[in-house]
Order: structure tokens, then C-alpha cells, then sequence
């Protein structure tokens, strides 16, 4: 999915060869992640295709099905990655992930640390961030997921950029060979104030950390810890909440004749586009459809699928000054810090019933496969 | 092993050249933060460089050396009044009992006579060496209603004092976080009202990464090519594309720290040129190739000559308040050299991996049905807005044209909250325009 050299990058990825993994794009909301094999084939509901009459295609075209019917092969990236991956755990989505990484503020060669892994969709965020030279550490406590991470991270070709620790970072702390190594340190925790002392050890000086939490009660007591007990380590801390609106485009035909009748032959401004055409007046604009009085519109509204609650708070604080750097206190972390925030949802029937703005679309997506699935 | 490898870069960090320098190095930019965001100034470090704070001037020299992130305030000595580095010290956290204050400000009466202290007396006290702290203590100690305040009204008002009296300044890095979110809050339009949030969703959206050739159409400044290019990290490409024969102003790309290896994947390139048909003759090329090699070295010796050109300049950078975009002020590595006949070929070939539209006063769709068709199949692109209309008409269009998939158009929210103990709620102000986003992928339409 990420170029780690320059041949690798995506204008030089023409054709799709056997072994790719490409995404298969059916509708926006419906994709797929599929790893391309020559005797292999993919069965939807437009009928059978087969893999080898993809090879040597050029990604972002269109594949047939032996019913005739057609979707598109797409290049992986980590956004359609997001949208595709298996849940493992509630995901950040594209709003919340740019911000992160934005304030993060990583760059190639960074060293970043994570907490939890989750289902890896920030992840592989942040390993496009660092690519090609930088690393992401990341850690769960979760042995299952920590497996099925370095699966996905294998798969989409990430796994030199992202290394998977089981560990409990509550409880256990980062582990201390990176200590004063990492650039950047994100928690994504259910405490994360537990995790605080260790991270600002792990960071460097003017470093950066960001906490996610769900609750503003969570991101208050984060705070109290960044502002207390690490004053001189931390500053400039600051709490975020990011949505995305969607909007939906529609040609709607608009009438456009006037309330007011012929009548009022008074009123010849040109001003209506039903109006009879002045002959003396050539600029006055004409509806395209005289006979209905109807002009065809594009407009936006924002999407009513929409119906969610709320996005997340991100706190993060820049460093001050360290310091650590003249005093006797074996931690040379000065920290930026960010933190958290979260999603509200409400579980029901082991099914999401609340999601967020930004990622609404796409959850609802999954919670219908999961109905399909366990069906 | 990765490990090890670290530490040596770290042991490096003060060189100028560092992909992310930690220390503020002479002739670096840098943004200086005064009152914690009350007054953000861009300044290229020098041993002349002065920042004039109140009604004085601050040489910025005690900056050089500094780790980023070093807070400083003014003291007075013997020859004048200079900055100093501070370090925080262990507050005593008092807040916490807020809700048990009893008192209120019921009998805070405005009538400008609750300070004893006079303006003279302050300045004298101020000529003798007094910390801003003990200026601050001292007015407190003279005013009449200070202990009658609400705690919190106490706070606010020291606060108030402090800015005055004891001014700090944060050194900060110059990224593309801090950069945007200085020009949004000084001089919004001049970013085409880009906020932080939906440029970090171009970048995203747009799957910049090391290794890409990005096409940008930045019409903001090059606040759009300075950000590419630092997750570029000096791989790859940025290129940015422009109608007729003038490249649009990427000064801001001085704002960043970049080092020359970054700087040289930062290009530009007249639409024109970039589909043109490969008829050029060989003469041709070789010809244009020449010039690309005379501005590269125009650029290069422009690189050299900064740290000694700076000084007098960046004199004047520190008395303009806020942001100096002027070119002849901050003079950096020069970013923007023309895209090699090679370079242009191999785009040609295979394509752009991704594109950024960032055009203030242009119509979307105008520059998109032009500039689409130079990426790679399955590549994607952003477009940002100020307006919604003419991306739904883009957007409209696109899909009409069976040109792209994906199509989606976002409007970014941000909101800032205040947390502290007992008071945590939304800030009083927000950016309530973060503008809008049309994202796709393009697809072959055969």
C-alpha cells in the first residue's frame, strides 16, 4: 500500500499483477479488499469475475463479470483501507485520523508510538506518515487483535513500517528501550491519565502527545494529569472536538415561474425567467424549458443519513522548554501533548446505534455486512 | 537496530538539515508565540534579529541554541531589558475548590480607583531591575479589590497583568500545523480561509506520502505545497501547476525549516507544459533543460547566501507585529524551481499519484477538467472550497463525465474546548467556515 521506494509508488504501479491486493469498488458504500490470484475469482451479486482477466490491467478500470456487469479495481490506500477493514474494535475515521496526524505533527522518519491498536486504522495512517524510514510502535493488550494486526498490516504490505507488541500500556507503561526516542505518542485508552508518566518519558523533547477519549470526563482528568504532575513537561495542552459534514449533490428541476401572473406586464425587469422574452432586451436569461417553466438546478445538501451525535475531543499540548535537559531527572521528554477524545455510541444488540458525523456513512455500511454475515 | 539508528540522528539534531530539527539554529525560521497566541510573529533567527514586544525591542538572540518549545520572558539588566529562559515551575494547584469560593464580585465597583500604584511608580520600579512577578505582586498588593474577587476573577486578572507586565514568548517549530493555524488566525484570506482541519483532510484525502508526485494547484500562498512537501519528507515530488505563463506565489514555503533536499522536490509547471503533447524537438529540450539547470542554480546560491543576508532584514521582520510574509524579509532557501524535460516526461508516462486543488477565485471545475486527466488511473484528488456551490457543480460534472468515483463532498468542523477543573466547556469563539472538500478517485473512462 506504501511505496518504500520510488518505484513503488502508485504512478508507477500501471498494471495489476498476481498477488496485488487491490480493492474492488462496487458503490461507494459498497468495496472490498481483495488479493489478486490468477485461479482465484470473486462472486457478487452481478455475477462471477475472474481474477486473471484483472492481471495486467491498469488500476482504476473497469472489470467485467460473465453477466457483463462491471466494478472498478482500485490502488489500496489507507483511506479505503478504513473503510474496508475488518472491525475489530470501534475505529477512528478519516476526520478524526488527519487531525491526529496533523498535530502530531509527523513527518518522514518520525518515531511514533501508539496505544491501542485497535483494528489498525490509525495505524497505517501513521505508517504512511513516517514511510518510508520512520516506525510505528504499536501496542494492545489484546493478543488476538495484536495477531490479527500484524496479519492486515502484512497483507497491505505495511509490516516493515509497523511493529505490534502485546502489552498493557495502563498498567506496564511503554516499554523503556524507547524511551526518550519518540516523536510522537497517541492513546487511544479507556484511562488514559494511567498512561501519561510513561509517555512523556518515551518522548522527546518537544515532542507531541494526543489522547482520544469518548468522554469529556476522561479528557478532564487526562488534562489535570498533563497540567499537575508534568508541569515543566507538558504544555500547551488543548482539547478538540472534529466532525466532517457530508453532503449529497442532486440536479433538481426547479420551477422557476412567478407567483405573481402574466398579468402584471408592469413588472418587465427580466428578472423572471419565464417572463416572455423582450426583443429588446438580449440579455435576459430564458428558463432552458419555456413550456414547463422548470430550470434544472445543481444543488447540495447536507446528507440526512447523518444522524449522529458527536466526533471526538483531541487535547494535545506542545513542550515548553525542558527541563529535564538541566536538571538531575533522568527523563529528557518534554512533550507536546495531545489528548483525547472520543466517539459516543451506544451498543444495542452488539450492533452500533449512535455513530459519529464524520464517520456515519461507512458504519452504518459495516453494520449491515454484520447483519448479512451473521445471517 | 531501528533504534540505534535513532539515537545517532538524534545526536545530530542541532544541524540545520535534521528532517525534524529540535533545536532553533541561527538562521532557521522559527514562530515566536507571545501570551500563549495573543501575538504570533515568523522570524528567521540571527544575532541582529530583534523582536519589539510592548513599546521595547528584544534582541533574539538568546533564542539561538534553544530547543523549540523553550519558554522565554523579559527581564531587565544593566544594559536594558532582554529575554530570558524560563522554566515552569510547580504551581500549586488550587483550582480544585473553586466551587467552595464564597466569594463574588458583588462589590467590584468600576471606578478606576482600586490601584494605588501609579504608572510612574511602576515604570520606576521597572527601571530598578523588578521582575515582571514582582510588579505583578506589587499591583496586587496595592489594589484594593483583589482579595475581594471571585478566585477565578483573581486568576483572570493576574493573567491580565502578567501579559502586560511579564510578557512570555514560546519558541515554536514552523510546521504546517503551526503555520496554517497562525495564518488563519491573522490573515485568513491570504489562506483562502483554509483552516487546520481541512488542510490536514487535503493531505489525507490525497494519500501524500513519501515517494508520491503530488500535483498541486495552490492558490493559498503555498501554505498547500509547504505542507506536501514536509510529509514528502524530500522524496518524490510536489509540483505545482498553474494557468498561463505565471507561476502562482509559494512564498510560505520559507516558512518551513526545509532542508535544500526537500526544497529541490518542491517544482512548478505551466499546465501547458505538463500536457502538452511530447512533440518537443530535441533541440528543444536540451535548451530547456538548460535553463532548468541556470535556475537551479540561482536557487542554490540563493540557499548559501541567506545567514549572512538575514540580519538587517529580519531586523525589520521583528518590529512588523504578526506574520511577514514580505519576500525581501524572510529570505530562505528559494523553493519553486522549474520541472525538469525528464521530470515532466516521466509524468507524462506514468501519470501524477495524486492531486490537491487549493485555488482561491477559480471555478473548481474549470481547472479539475484540465488538470484531472494528468493523474494515474485509480489516483486521488482533493479540491477545497470557500464555497459549496461551485463544488456541487464540479462534483455534478465529474459524475457526468464518468470521470471519477468516490465522489464526496465534506465540510470540516472544529471545535476548541476549554478543560479545566469544573469549567471545562467549548471556547466562546470558533471558526464556524472551515470551507469545503470535494474528494474522489479518478478512473479510466474506457
Amino acid at each position: 500500500m506504501l511505496p518504500t521506494e520510488s518505484k513503488k509508488a502508485l504512478s508507477f504501479k500501471r498494471y495489476i499483477e498476481d498477488g496485488d491486493l487491490v480493492i474492488v469498488y462496487e458503490r461507494h458504500d459498497v468495496m472490498k479488499p481483495v488479493k489478486v490470484s490468477k485461479d482465484a475469482v470473486l462472486q457478487n451479486r452481478f455475477g462471477v469475475y475472474k481474477h486473471s482477466d484483472w492481471i495486467g490491467k491498469p488500476l482504476g478500470t473497469k472489470v467485467f463479470s460473465n453477466k457483463g456487469k462491471f466494478v472498478y479495481l482500485l490502488a489500496p490506500t489507507p483511506e479505503l483501507w478504513t473503510l474496508v477493514l475488518s472491525h475489530r474494535t470501534q475505529i477512528l475515521y478519516i476526520a478524526d485520523i488527519s487531525f491526529v496526524v496533523m498535530y502530531l505533527e509527523v513527518v518522514p522518519g518520525c518515531v511514533v508510538l501508539e496505544s491501542g491498536t485497535g483494528s489498525g486504522s490509525l495505524s497505517t495512517s501513521l505508517a504512511r506518515a513516517v514511510a518510508p524510514t520512520g516506525h510505528v510502535y504499536s501496542f494492545d493488550f489484546h493478543e488476538q487483535r495484536a495477531v490479527s494486526a500484524r496479519e492486515d498490516f502484512e497483507k497491505t504490505g505495511i509490516s516493515s513500517l509497523v511493529t505490534v507488541e502485546v502489552r498493557d500500556i495502563q498498567g506496564e507503561g511503554f516499554p523503556e528501550k524507547l524511551s526518550g526516542l519518540a516523536d510522537s505518542v497517541f492513546l487511544d485508552l479507556p484511562q488514559p491519565w494511567l498512561a501519561v508518566p510513561s509517555a512523556a518519558k518515551m518522548l522527546k523533547q518537544d515532542g507531541v502527545l494526543c489522547s482520544f477519549s469518548p468522554c469529556i470526563e476522561q479528557v478532564q482528568r487526562t488534562c489535570e494529569v498533563l497540567r499537575s504532575d508534568f508541569i515543566g513537561k507538558f504544555s500547551e495542552i488543548r482539547t478538540f472536538e472534529v466532525l466532517l459534514r457530508t453532503y449529497e449533490v442532486k440536479e433538481v428541476k426547479m420551477d422557476t415561474s412567478s407567483m405573481v401572473g402574466e398579468s402584471h406586464e408592469e413588472d418587465n425587469e427580466g428578472m423572471r425567467p419565464c417572463k416572455r422574452k423582450h426583443r429588446s432586451n438580449e440579455d435576459v436569461t430564458v428558463s432552458q424549458d419555456n413550456s414547463s417553466n422548470a430550470t434544472s438546478v445543481v444543488m447540495a445538501r447536507p446528507c440526512s443519513e447523518a444522524r449522529a451525535v458527536l466526533a471526538g475531543y483531541i487535547a494535545w499540548r506542545t513542550v515548553n522548554s525542558t527541563p529535564a535537559l538541566f536538571s538531575d531527572e533522568s527523563l529528557p521528554a518534554e512533550a507536546k501533548d495531545k489528548q483525547g477524545l472520543d466517539y459516543k455510541r451506544k451498543m444495542d444488540d452488539g450492533l452500533w446505534t449512535f455513530v459519529d458525523m464524520a464517520s456515519g456513512r461507512y458504519l452504518w455500511r459495516n453494520l449491515k455486512e454484520m447483519r448479512e454475515n451473521s445471517q | 537496530m531501528e533504534l540505534d539508528k535513532d539515537q545517532t540522528v538524534m545526536s545530530e539534531d542541532k544541524k540545520p538539515q535534521d528532517p525534524n530539527p529540535r533545536f532553533a539554529c541561527e538562521g532557521c525560521s522559527v514562530l515566536l508565540d507571545v501570551n500563549d497566541g495573543d501575538r504570533l510573529v515568523f522570524a528567521r533567527l540571527s544575532g541582529g534579529a530583534i523582536l519589539k514586544i510592548g513599546n521595547k525591542n528584544y534582541s533574539l538572540k538568546p533564542l539561538i541554541g534553544a530547543p523549540f518549545g523553550s519558554l522565554f520572558q523579559v527581564e531587565t539588566g544593566e544594559d536594558g531589558s532582554f529575554l530570558s529562559r524560563i522554566f515552569p515551575i510547580k504551581q500549586e494547584n488550587n483550582s480544585n475548590n473553586v466551587m467552595d469560593d464564597s466569594r463574588d464580585n458583588r462589590e467590584i465597583v468600576d471606578n478606576n480607583e482600586a490601584q494605588n500604584l501609579t504608572g510612574e511608580e511602576i515604570e520606576a520600579m521597572r527601571r530598578e531591575g523588578a521582575k515582571g512577578d514582582e510588579i505583578i505582586e506589587a499591583l496586587i498588593a496595592n489594589s484594593k479589590t483583589f482579595d475581594k474577587k471571585f478566585q477565578l476573577s483573581q486568576e483572570k486578572y493576574k493573567l491580565k497583568k502578567q501579559k502586560k507586565y511579564a510578557p512570555k514568548l514560546l519558541l515554536r517549530r514552523p510546521f504546517a500545523r503551526s503555520i496554517c493555524e497562525a495564518y488563519f488566525k491573522k490573515y485568513p484570506a491570504r489562506i483562502g480561509f483554509l483552516r487546520v482541519d481541512a488542510l490536514s483532510l487535503l493531505l489525507t484525502m490525497a494519500n501524500v506520502t513519501a515517494y508520491s508526485d503530488v500535483l498541486v494547484v495552490d492558490m493559498v500562498g503555498g501554505l498547500v505545497t509547504g505542507a506536501v512537501a514536509e510529509r514528502l519528507g524530500g522524496t518524490g515530488y510536489v509540483c505545482n501547476t498553474y494557468k498561463g505563463s505565471a507561476p502562482y506565489p509559494v512564498e510560505m514555503v520559507r516558512m518551513f525549516n526545509f532542508s535544500d533536499k526537500v526544497l529541490e522536490r518542491i517544482v512548478q509547471s505551466s499546465i501547458n507544459e505538463l500536457s502538452s503533447a511530447n512533440t518537443a524537438s530535441p533541440e528543444g529540450n536540451n535548451q530547456q533543460e538548460g535553463v532548468c539547470n541556470a535556475e537551479n542554480n540561482i536557487n542554490a546560491t540563493a540557499t548559501s547566501d541567506i545567514m549572512v543576508e538575514e540580519i538587517s532584514a529580519t531586523t525589520e521582520a521583528g518590529v512588523v507585529d504578526i506574520v511577514v510574509p514580505e519576500s525581501k524579509v524572510i529570505k530562505a532557501a528559494k523553493a519553486g524551481a522549474k520541472a525538469s524535460k525528464e521530470t515532466i516526461e516521466m509524468w507524462r508516462e506514468n501519470g501524477f499519484s495524486s492531486l490537491i486543488i487549493a485555488a482561491q477565485d477559480q471555478d473548481p471545475w474549470s481547472v479539475a477538467k484540465d488538470v484531472l486527466p494528468l493523474l494515474s488511473y485509480s489516483a486521488p484528488f482533493v479540491i477545497y472550497h470557500q464555497y459549496l456551490q461551485p463544488l456541487a457543480t464540479c462534483m455534478h460534472k465529474l459524475q457526468q463525465g464518468k470521470m471519477a468515483i468516490n465522489l464526496q463532498i465534506t465540510e470540516p468542523w472544529l471545535r476548541e474546548y476549554q478543560v479545566l477543573p469544573s469549567r471545562s466547556h467549548p471556547h466562546m469563539q470558533m471558526s464556524s467556515f472551515g470551507g469545503y472538500v470535494l474528494s474522489g478517485i479518478r478512473i479510466s473512462t474506457t
